[in-house]
């Protein structure tokens, strides 16, 4: 199968305050608002090196979003940062509202996202966040994989008009995806040819799945991976042109299986090529403290558990 | 710039613009539209700096933000009149394919509409942030912003009231309809607020008061004050009491006409104590 080498364990919010660097010094339209964070977001060069560009505005996200709307009227494209679940869940109706009803480009950039920001525990484990934002019409919503492609992801969207919701973590993963990589919002990345099984992977999980692959084919099963980084607009080609091929499917992300990745895959194939599916996901349960290696075993979100959702699957197929 | 009686013509003719529109679809909120009807005309007519035309940046005008999307009735009269759409639209208001929805917004692409409003307690956040663009724009025009006295019970406000004057955010007017009346009573017995004012005051804001917000002398004077306060290193509030229902006797001193609309008989009560001035649409 295709070889990924880690480059280095590095933690994707790093990969966001890298684009956030670069957004500094090409864009000069780009300005980011922080609700007390600053340090975990690691927009410290940004702010350091465009200080009339950032707004602290404190434990205060309702205001954050609101003022991030305000800052649209006038040409500047905000980037609003917190943890996901201050990002999401907490400004529910102000993203809702002000900025996706109100069509207004703003960028809601969310680190600490699922299961590994680890020992604080659920209060800040959200794992409902792609649901929340993907029932917004018009937002996008994207998860991706590593730190060059958070970092890719994070230039990305500058250039996009309209809503984005752009999830990422905490803890130091794999970084696998090349340096340059150019990043196509609504694309999926092919990074695996199999022909027994489609797993379907987004954010930590898509390097998960491509150990569940190598391990796999030692056991003789051909997997294909797909990285689906963008989730909403789904690239829906991507999905039956694999699944057509090899028949079943395995989803994979760190979010509740209501509302996840997996149920936006399920629908593109009931509506066009129904497959056996297996969800690797959590299963409608809040997290709990413990550390992100341990958290991922117990709640069954690693390479280990996405082995064994394709054994599964296939017995299905 | 219109004098005094042209604009006291106005106000009676967004009056009977805002007692026909809810009536027609037999729902809406003319109770505080008529109660800041004065405050519109003034704003639009007599105080905001404003290019022809409408587009969304607002680049080099004023803008102004309605945080209470209820008061729709009001807000579509007066941007009609003022020549952002035409004033025959207003026969659409919250009819199915209307760019006049029940509340404010910017989806259906209706002119001078900037974000949409009605979930109560955004507004003063999105003036904010339009306020601090205007400044990193080196756009020297105000931003107003109109928010109602219950509408201040949302925590959102003081979030926004606070970085408001802890960043010196001094080119932004906000102006709190102080009409004591809320859906389920008065302010006082559902939530009380108290002093806005003071409130205002020791989060660190200029705050001056219109004593009476339906006198139109009163509510352009107080707003030609409000601006020359600006650029002084503080946000600057308008703690301004009005009438909910003024214009119409049957509809005043009581919360009942919040969100309802007059009936065939009321309405030409209403109308007979607003004569045409400008012409109906």
């Amino acid at each position: 199968m295709t070889k990924y080498t880690d480059q280095g364990k590095q933690d994707t919010r790093s990969g966001y305050g890298a684009g956030m660097t670069e957004l500094g010094r090409t864009n000069p339209n780009v300005v980011a608002l922080c609700a007390d964070l600053v340090g975990s977001l690691k927009i410290e060069t940004f702010i350091e090196e465009n200080p009339e560009r950032f707004f602290q505005v404190g434990i205060a996200e309702a205001n954050m979003m609101g003022m991030a709307a305000g800052l649209t009227i006038g040409g500047k494209i905000p980037f609003a940062s917190t943890f996901a679940n201050f990002a999401t869940g907490r400004v529910y109706d102000q993203i809702r509202q002000s900025i996706a009803y109100s069509d207004k480009n703003v960028k809601i950039c969310a680190s600490h996202s699922g299961l590994t920001l680890g020992e604080d525990g659920a209060t800040h484990q959200i794992l409902e966040d792609i649901g929340l934002m993907k029932m917004l019409p018009g937002m996008t919503v994207i998860n991706p994989c590593d730190f060059n492609q958070t970092k890719a992801a994070t230039i990305a969207i500058a250039e996009h008009h309209g809503p984005v919701y752009l999830r990422f973590g905490r803890p130091k993963v794999a970084n696998f995806t090349p340096v340059d990589q150019k990043f196509e919002i609504g694309k999926a990345l092919m990074l695996n040819e199999g022909t027994d099984v489609t797993i379907i992977a987004t954010g930590h999980l898509v390097w998960q799945a491509l150990l569940a692959a190598e391990s796999l084919e030692n056991q003789g099963i051909s997997a294909e991976v797909i990285n689906i980084h963008t989730i909403k607009p789904l690239d829906d080609k991507a999905i039956l042109d694999s699944v057509k091929k090899t028949g079943c499917v395995v989803t994979a992300e760190e979010h509740n299986y209501l509302g996840g990745l997996g149920e936006s895959v399920a629908r593109v194939l009931a509506s066009n090529h129904p497959a056996p599916q297996e969800f690797v996901a959590t299963q409608d349960t809040f997290g709990e403290s413990g550390t992100p290696e341990q958290l991922m075993e117990k709640y069954g979100l690693n390479n280990k558990a996405i082995e064994a959702a394709v054994l599964k699957v296939l017995k299905r197929k | 710039m219109p004098n005094t009686q042209e604009l006291q013509d106005l106000v009676v003719q967004v009056r009977r613009d805002i007692l026909r529109m809810v009536h027609k679809v037999n729902s809406g909120h003319p109770g505080g539209s008529l109660g800041c009807t004065e405050f519109f005309v003034a704003l639009y007519n007599e105080v905001m700096e404003l290019k022809d035309g409408f587009d969304m940046d607002g680049i080099g005008e004023d803008i102004f933000f309605l945080s209470n999307g209820h008061i729709s009735p009001v807000f579509y009269s007066v941007l009609a009149r003022r020549g952002y759409f035409p004033i025959e639209e207003l026969n659409t208001f919250r009819l199915i394919d209307s760019r006049l929805q029940g509340h404010p917004t910017t989806h259906e692409g209706l002119p001078g509409v900037r974000v949409a409003s009605g979930s109560l307690g955004q507004g003063m956040s999105v003036a904010i942030g339009a306020a601090l663009a205007k400044k990193l724009n080196g756009d020297d025009h105000l931003v107003f912003s109109l928010h109602g006295d219950g509408e201040l019970q949302e925590g959102q406000n003081w979030e926004a009231i606070m970085y408001a004057a802890g960043n010196k955010v001094d080119n932004l007017i906000s102006t709190v309809d102080r009409n004591g009346q809320q859906i389920d009573g008065a302010t006082e017995d559902v939530l009380p607020i108290g002093d806005v004012a003071e409130k205002f005051r020791v989060f660190g804001w200029d705050v001056l008061e219109i004593e009476n917000g339906n006198d139109l002398e009163q509510v352009v004077a107080g707003l030609k004050e409000a601006k020359s306060r600006t650029g002084k290193g503080k946000p600057v509030c308008i703690v301004m009491t009005t009438e909910m229902g003024n214009g119409v006797d049957f509809m005043m001193h009581t919360h009942a006409w919040h969100g309802k609309a007059p009936s065939d008989e009321q309405l030409a009560n209403a109308l007979e104590q607003n004569p045409e001035t400008l012409g109906d649409y």
